[in-house]
């Protein structure tokens, strides 16, 4: 996608270009929709929402909804907010990340610059690792966890997500280092650099934007899990998709459109903002992950 | 005769590291995946209903009774719904996501004045939670508060809509949901695509007077193979694995309107205690899945070397 501004032999005409742009509007506004109704829902009465006001602008502005939503709804036995849970999912995410991202620059650097037989076989089981239904491998891991005692905390969270989170890691930064040189790493080798003063003095000072690559696509990856985070860890040490999935769908009381809303904001908020930020980059990671790299 | 052995063993050692930095994840891969697989797999051919597997006693817990679970799976209704639903759901998910995202690339694809700020718009529909979209369309879609309030509130009061809670139609809202959510992911492989093909053979062709219809259906459509194989791949297991919007928007109801695999196995293993029913199903998955990616991945790592 680097090359946008390629010329196309394509010409068309005024009437074509004014649907064609009619088209793209219309779409961007379909993609905008849900976006739009969680913001301008989340600082409006409930009065105005169930009054059948969706879709317009607030009447009365208000930021108690997101104060709720943040710190007093009922999500668990007691009315924390989603506060603890947006906690755990930090605690989560960063090691994960982390962990995740160095072993797969390691792999990377294996599996291009010290060959050997069979890598490309071992490359294929762990890529297909990435691509099963997790549901396959639930139970076990539900019987593990327990079995090491960090069932239902973040600690449990963290080894899924490292492991099931390696052949991506490890795809893109394998992609990444086989088209770097490897006459440089030759030359190094002769001159007497060990394995890791290759990795840490010549090839990590230019893994800048695969990093930046691996480190999106997996912290948006883990942030949005659910399955796992729901099998394992439903209770005090739920991830923040699993407290707000709880906020939405339990039945006691007046259901409040607006705290779910200013909820659903919030948990969207950090991949949001990474997206923003840095979109070009996840969007490298998602085409690597399925075009090639 | 020291020195000596103690370089030859750092040139030992430089030899094995490679292997010996791999073995980590190898290891991890080997036993969290595929010996993880062979369990399910083991677990399947048991009559197990909770965890754990061993009771106090140190006696197993379950029988081994080879493929009665699969022959159980397949008479159960709630199975045959989950895998109807799942024809539907997957078969429409993936031509709409298709055919937008085609759509849009092409038209992306004409020096759109604005294309860098139409693109993150389409996609950023990916960055987000299927728990926060399916939040989101929920509540769009409630007949009490949504889309049908909404417009009878506008004056045409005898307006409709209410396929979320209709068991008939609760499947297409789940289509449409997910569609919203990957068609602009769609529509970025097929642009990368579209800027791939090479200029000159259009140039040429439109020297020989071929109309834009023409160009794009003898010669860009057909240079898009591989971007449509991507997509389907993709998309395929995209919708097999489905089970966060579900869960988020109409938690497989009304009724059984809208379970999909991965919510029935969800259920017989968490909540209906018929584990060995929930492995069984997730075998299904995983073999469903294995044929479209086996072959696919294989490929891909072949055309490399």
């Amino acid at each position: 996608m680097a090359v946008a501004t390629q010329d196309t032999a394509i010409r068309t005409g005024r009437a074509v270009r004014m649907s064609i742009y009619l088209v793209l509007i219309l779409f961007a506004l379909f993609y905008m929709l849900p976006l739009y109704v969680m913001l301008v829902n989340s600082v409006k009465p409930l009065s105005e929402i169930t009054g059948g006001g969706m879709m317009s602008l607030p009447d009365t502005w208000t930021i108690e909804p997101w104060r709720k939503a943040w710190s007093e709804a009922q999500v668990g036995v007691q009315a924390t907010g989603l506060r603890p849970y947006f906690w755990n999912s930090i605690f989560m995410v960063v090691p994960a990340v982390a962990i995740s991202t160095v072993l797969g620059a390691l792999n990377g650097y294996v599996l291009t610059k010290w060959r050997f037989r069979g890598d490309t076989i071992l490359f294929g089981l762990m890529l297909f690792a990435c691509f099963i239904p997790f549901q396959i491998v639930l139970i076990p891991m539900a019987a593990v966890l327990g079995f090491l005692g960090i069932s239902g905390n973040t600690a449990g969270l963290v080894l899924v997500h490292v492991v099931y989170g390696l052949g991506f890691t490890t795809l893109y930064f394998r992609n990444y280092y086989a088209v770097f040189p490897t006459e440089l790493i030759r030359a190094a080798q002769i001159d007497g650099a060990s394995f890791f003063q290759i990795f840490w003095r010549i090839l990590l000072p230019s893994s800048g934007p695969i990093a930046v690559v691996s480190i999106i696509w997996q912290f948006t990856n883990i942030w949005n899990d659910f399955l796992f985070g729901a099998s394992f860890a439903s209770g005090d040490g739920a991830p923040m998709t699993v407290a707000l999935n709880n906020l939405v769908q339990s039945s006691t009381g007046v259901k409040e459109y607006n705290v779910h809303f200013a909820g659903a904001i919030l948990a969207a908020l950090p991949t949001l903002l990474v997206y923003i930020v840095a979109g070009r980059y996840f969007v490298r990671g998602l085409m690597a992950g399925s075009v090639k790299g | 005769m020291v020195a000596t052995s103690e370089a030859d063993l750092k040139t030992r050692l430089q030899i094995w590291l490679p292997k010996l930095v791999l073995s980590p994840s190898l290891a991890m891969i080997l036993v969290f995946v595929y010996g993880f697989i062979l369990f399910t797999v083991y677990v399947s051919m048991t009559d197990s209903r909770i965890l754990p597997f061993v009771d106090k006693d140190g006696q197993r817990t379950f029988e081994l009774i080879s493929l009665a679970n699969y022959e159980k799976l397949f008479r159960l209704s709630h199975w045959e719904i989950s895998l109807t639903n799942m024809a539907i759901f997957a078969g429409l998910y993936i031509v709409i996501c298709t055919v937008i995202g085609l759509m849009l690339a092409i038209f992306l694809d004409q020096k759109i004045r604005g294309e860098g700020l139409l693109r993150p718009l389409y996609l950023y529909p990916m960055a987000l939670s299927f728990i926060v979209t399916g939040t989101a369309w929920k509540w769009f879609l409630d007949p009490g508060i949504g889309l049908e309030n909404i417009v009878q509130t506008w004056g045409w009061e005898s307006f409709s809509f209410d396929w979320i809670k209709d068991r008939q139609f609760a499947i297409y809202t789940i289509v449409l949901a997910a569609v919203w959510q990957t068609s602009g992911f769609v529509m970025a492989m097929f642009l990368a695509g579209l800027r791939g093909i090479d200029n000159e053979i259009l140039k040429a062709a439109q020297m020989d007077g071929a109309s834009n219809w023409n160009l794009y259906r003898r010669i860009i459509i057909p240079q898009l193979r591989p971007a449509f194989l991507s997509a389907f791949v993709i998309l395929a297991h995209l919708a097999i694995k489905t089970f966060d919007l579900v869960i988020a928007m109409t938690g497989g109801g009304p009724g059984r309107a809208t379970e999909l695999p991965a919510t029935f196995m969800y259920s017989y293993t968490f909540s209906r205690n018929q584990m060995g029913i929930g492995a069984s199903s997730a075998v299904i998955m995983l073999m469903t899945v294995a044929a479209i990616m086996i072959p696919y991945l294989y490929a891909e790592l072949r055309e490399k070397k």
